[in-house]
């Protein structure tokens, strides 16, 4: 084995002044800084749409409860929605792969290092100016403040007529400009990995996050216009007197639906796929076997990408588009199952016969194996019509969408941010912290979300501010409302995490995993430019071939 | 540490430029944007509550169709010309380029205007007026961007900046420039022909 020269971290350098710092960080056009703040800001307003669910699950604790009204509640879900989807899971899905691409490829930077920081201060501002409607939009008749149309924003109640004022306008302009960003950001990842890979990187190669997140940006650059160019339309109608979506003028509300699907369902599995890339760069590294299947992955991979664009209409079977086209969706929609399920079954087999270590980022990974299950198990549920007719807009589909998102899509980040950290800043999050982290979070998720999966069976719809006894919902919504608790108190031990391993967290060393993808060649944190020497790759697992020189992958591959 | 040193590196290895990847995800991106307009015409032929169709007010743009497609033919040219350092042949192609696509623009124009003053076509006139003014104004829209690129390159060209080197930086605004045209193929086919 090759002598593994520890290097004393860099400590964070914060003994300059504050002003050189921010001026620092600001006009920064470095993919690492522009990494972090993206994983912050999306850590930031995750903070701010959690606390938005814990008071909705506040409210509905208990029948009949005056914590809130239903404006107030209409505006907290809309604001929920939009900010999880938007502006927490798309700047954490933007940061991890700013960070983790170019040094897992090889390169020094992405393709145009300015355009990336435009987009991630697009993404900030588009964020920021959904949430100045809470102080700047008078709203319905001048009494609302944030939109309260939904995520989905669904015409026509989103037409001037039903929605006088500005504030549906705060939702449709912040998400335009955070999507401009998004979308450009995309564009110079696949520029990235496609003409910046290291020699001897070919795509046969290539990590498989770098693989899950090439096919998402490429579902981003073909879905996200889709809905921008929506979006006008419905700014059209609002300002300019068009009828897009104004049925007295012969418009159709539906086509409204299918754009916003058209764009909406991809984004699920651009937030999921590059997800997925975590727990196949994880769940190898701590069961210490290579993945299993790596070709099989990547087709899977590029399968969900196809697939994945022909399912949207499975979000509008009770809109009556008849049996053919329902009976259509019904069938992309279980097919996509397939290779998600070879998936699952791979991540298995890389587990199966492994030294396993369940080190946090494993931990993680390893309930999201479960949780994604059961989000996926319901979403085939779910796309059979006559089922969806009964529990569609029902908290059982509340509940498998926070089975994938939450159960999948946050678990994964917790898991990257533990498994990333050291890289990022020299020093280990702490792993009897993290413990208590995973624990309480994975206890208070499956209370809440588990128990909801019945009230939606019994009917309770979702979208609601209050309900009144004698539906046998009352203690179903207390177990739920009582989970929030602990992954409150989860996700302030991880923030405490955070605040004190940056100062005082053991140094981590280059490779603190053992890990063998490039991130680990270098220093961390990684100099500025990344590699002293451009690296060479000969196999899919270089660090593997650098540590172990007598029997490298390359042999067998 | 590094990884292994250049022991079994591959002998050649060479990927696309930055800037072409760049730009194919620009175009797809676009074309992902303008198609949802095509797709909101098609959706809508025919279903508007009043009047005019557009059988009442379009008019086929034979000449300005000719410019816009006879400019990607001398965009092209210029390419070429720039390629084999002849740089007074480029800029004169690049000025034909850019004098056919401001005759397109100004054609656009003019409809607008007959539409508009005339024949009283607004957006907000019927479904017809509200997707044909999208389209085919986010398409002039894109031409006026390409013009204004095209009218920078020029400006450079003139002042003596754009050499051989810059080649493929300016076959790259030409791909743009194609893109643009191929998507008025699109647009004059659903717009002048199908609902016509």
């Amino acid at each position: 084995m090759a002598t593994v020269e520890v290097v004393t971290p860099r400590a964070m350098e914060d003994s300059r002044p504050l002003g050189a710092l921010l001026h620092e960080w600001i006009l920064t056009v470095d993919h690492k800084r522009i990494g972090i703040m993206y994983v912050s800001m999306g850590l930031a307003f995750f903070v701010v749409a959690g606390l938005q669910a814990a008071v909705m699950r506040w409210q509905l604790a208990v029948p009949g409860n005056t914590l809130v009204g239903p404006d107030t509640f209409n505006r907290l879900f809309t604001m929920h929605g939009t900010t999880m989807v938007f502006f927490v899971g798309m700047p954490l899905v933007f940061g991890t792969a700013n960070y983790v691409v170019p040094l897992m490829i090889g390169a020094r930077d992405v393709a145009f290092p300015r355009l990336n920081a435009l987009s991630f201060w697009l993404s900030l501002f588009g964020g920021l100016l959904l949430y100045s409607s809470y102080l700047l939009g008078p709203g319905l008749y001048g009494a609302g403040s944030a939109p309260a149309v939904g995520w989905f924003a669904y015409a026509p109640l989103t037409e001037p007529p039903f929605t006088p004022g500005t504030s549906t306008d705060y939702w449709i302009l912040g998400l335009m400009v955070s999507g401009f960003g998004s979308i450009a950001g995309s564009i110079n990842l696949i520029a990235t990995i496609i003409t910046m890979r290291c020699p001897g990187m070919t795509l046969g190669r290539m990590p498989m996050f770098v693989w899950l997140l090439l096919m998402s940006v490429c579902e981003v650059v073909l879905a996200m216009p889709v809905l921008t160019a929506a979006q006008v339309m419905l700014l059209f109608d609002r300002y300019l007197g068009a009828h897009f979506f104004d049925a007295l003028a012969g418009g159709d509300p539906v086509l409204w639906q299918h754009f916003f699907w058209f764009f909406g369902h991809p984004e699920v599995y651009i937030l999921i796929l590059p997800v997925f890339g975590i727990a196949s760069e994880i769940i190898p590294v701590f069961s210490r076997k290579v993945i299993f299947g790596y070709p099989v992955m990547v087709a899977a991979t590029i399968a969900i990408g196809f697939i994945g664009a022909s399912v949207w209409a499975h979000h509008m079977f009770t809109v009556g588009l008849g049996a053919p086209i329902n009976s259509l969706f019904t069938a992309t929609t279980m097919a996509i199952a397939v290779p998600t399920g070879i998936k699952i079954f791979n991540w298995l087999g890389t587990m199966w016969g492994g030294r396993l270590s369940f080190a946090t980022p494993m931990l993680f990974s390893t309930a999201f194996l479960f949780q994604f299950l059961v989000g996926g198990l319901t979403g085939v549920m779910l796309a059979v019509v006559p089922f969806d007719w009964q529990v569609s807009d029902s908290y059982f589909v509340v509940a498998h969408f926070h089975y994938v998102l939450i159960g999948g899509l946050v678990f994964l980040f917790f898991a990257a941010i533990y498994y990333w950290f050291p890289k990022a800043t020299g020093r280990m999050l702490d792993e009897r912290l993290g413990r208590w982290h995973f624990w309480l979070f994975v206890v208070g998720f499956n209370l809440t979300m588990g128990i909801l999966h019945f009230a939606g069976l019994l009917g309770m719809p979702r979208r609601i501010y209050t309900y009144q006894t004698g539906h046998g919902w009352d203690t179903i919504n207390l177990i739920a409302s009582l989970g929030v608790i602990p992954q409150i108190v989860g996700v302030f031990l991880f923030i405490i995490n955070i605040v004190v391993s940056l100062r005082r967290g053991t140094l981590a060393g280059d490779d603190p995993w053992d890990a063998w993808t490039l991130e680990w060649a270098t220093t961390s944190p990684p100099p500025d430019y990344n590699f002293e020497t451009v690296p060479v790759v000969r196999s899919r697992r270089p660090l593997w071939d650098l540590k172990h020189p007598e029997d490298p992958d390359w042999r067998h591959e | 540490m590094t990884p292994e040193p250049a022991r079994g590196a591959p002998a050649e290895w060479r990927l696309p430029s930055r800037g072409r990847a760049g730009m194919v995800g620009l175009i797809v991106m676009e074309s992902a944007f303008l198609g949802t307009f095509v797709v909101a015409y098609l959706f809508y032929i025919g279903k508007s509550v009043s009047g005019p169709t557009p059988r009442q007010v379009l008019d086929f743009p034979l000449f300005n169709t000719i410019c816009l497609l006879a400019s990607s033919v001398t965009i092209a040219l210029a390419v070429k010309a720039l390629r084999g350092g002849r740089r007074m042949l480029f800029g004169s192609w690049l000025l034909i380029t850019i004098l056919l696509g401001a005759e397109f623009i100004t054609g656009t124009a003019v409809e607008w205007y007959g539409l508009i003053v005339r024949k009283g076509l607004t957006i907000g006139t019927n479904l017809f007026g509200t997707t044909f003014y999208s389209l085919v104004g986010f398409h002039a829209g894109h031409v006026t961007l390409g013009l204004l690129l095209l009218i920078l390159v020029w400006i450079f060209t003139v002042l003596g900046a754009v050499r051989v080197e810059h080649a493929e930086r300016v076959e790259l605004l030409s791909w743009y420039w194609h893109f643009v045209d191929a998507v008025w193929i699109v647009v004059l086919t659903a717009v002048y022909i199908v609902s016509r």
